[in-house]
């Protein structure tokens, strides 16, 4: 016997206004591809490019009762929608970065500065956090950022102007600066 | 490593157990009752899941919780059901199962198991295999052996 979509959806809401889950998730539609999209009652606290194993990762970070409530990640949804039709040019959105070594909080609030449309570079970056020598450490901070996209590391490039690296894969990457008008050629 | 099968997200927990969950409250219950029943089920299961140490067989686990809540359900109704016309399931004295659990307490664990499930819960020997691993046919001979066992043991 299958569980109708009203109870199915009564129970998920339910376990999230209980507090009975550690995160609540859902799938976004983008023009880059399903995102994955999680946040606790502090805020958005992960955006994953593959949903399974952004499940997996969400589930040994933050507990395992997570569960899937569309309505939790509304606001999320609306506001990369917005994005990415190119209507909004910064998230208003409370983030829930966690319990993270002090290094890699103070490179994602810099992070955070970096404005739609522009690029900087690890190294200045760098820099900026006081650390001029550690752009590899921040390429790390980079490639551990839990929530990208609204944490903006594709705005990050190497010095010699190449893309680098990207979590989500390097077309991503070229795809979100070309949506905010950030690159000036590719050839 | 030996032993322990990791805990999976509760989402893909529920998502595999949900159906059966429910179709088994909705056997006991009714359709409308099963709803309650069914949310109880999973908050149950929402509480414990921390605690979780192995995932070695969530449905049985699942299921055994569900059994309680439709137990439980079942006392709620006859409290209440003095003022009102009983409904049929409430005037049973015990539930099958619960006699049932009972009377198998000697069986080997997976003939009991087989037992309940097929007379206790109305599975079909498909989603019996499934709980304890093995196939369907393999369910089906567990649970006659045990019914053969609890007669010879009636006659002795």
């Amino acid at each position: 016997m299958t569980v109708s979509e009203d109870l199915d959806t009564r129970f998920r809401e339910a376990a999230a206004a209980a507090g009975l889950i550690d995160a609540a998730f859902d799938l976004a539609d983008t023009p880059i591809g399903t995102l994955f999209v999680a946040t606790t009652d502090r805020g958005l606290c992960q955006i994953s490019f593959d949903p399974d194993r952004g499940l997996d990762l969400l589930s040994r970070t933050l507990g395992r009762r997570v569960l899937r409530v569309p309505r939790k990640l509304d606001t999320t949804r609306r506001e990369l929608d917005e994005y990415f039709e190119g209507k909004r040019t910064e998230f208003d959105l409370p983030l829930d970065i966690g319990p993270i070594a002090e290094f890699h909080r103070v490179v994602l609030d810099q992070l955070a500065l970096v404005p739609y449309g522009q690029v900087t570079t690890y190294g200045a970056l760098a820099a900026k956090v006081g650390h001029p020598r550690a752009a590899r450490a921040v390429g790390v901070v980079m490639n551990r950022n839990p929530i990208p996209i609204v944490l903006p590391c594709h705005r990050v490039i190497g010095a010699n102007g190449s893309l680098t690296g990207y979590g989500g894969g390097l077309p991503r990457k070229q795809a979100l600066l070309e949506l905010e008008g950030a690159l000036l050629s590719t050839n | 490593m030996m032993g322990g099968v990791t805990v999976p997200p509760f989402e893909r927990f529920y998502a595999e157990h949900r159906d059966v969950v429910f179709g088994m409250l909705a056997k006991r219950l009714g359709r409308e009752r099963a709803e309650d029943a069914f949310q109880e089920t999973f908050f149950r299961a929402l509480r414990a899941y921390p605690k979780l140490r192995d995932a070695g067989n969530l449905r049985a686990w699942v299921l055994t919780i569900a059994a309680n809540v439709a137990t439980d359900e079942h006392r709620r109704s006859k409290l209440w059901s003095g003022t009102e016309v009983p409904d049929l399931e409430s005037l049973d004295e015990r539930p099958a199962y619960a006699e049932l659990r009972d009377m198998t307490s000697q069986l080997p664990p997976t003939e009991r198991t087989a037992v309940v499930l097929r007379y206790g819960y109305d599975l079909d020997y498909q989603r019996i295999g499934a709980v304890l691993g093995s196939s369907p046919e393999a369910a089906r001979q567990a649970a006659s052996s045990g019914v053969r066992r609890l007669r010879r043991k009636e006659l002795s």
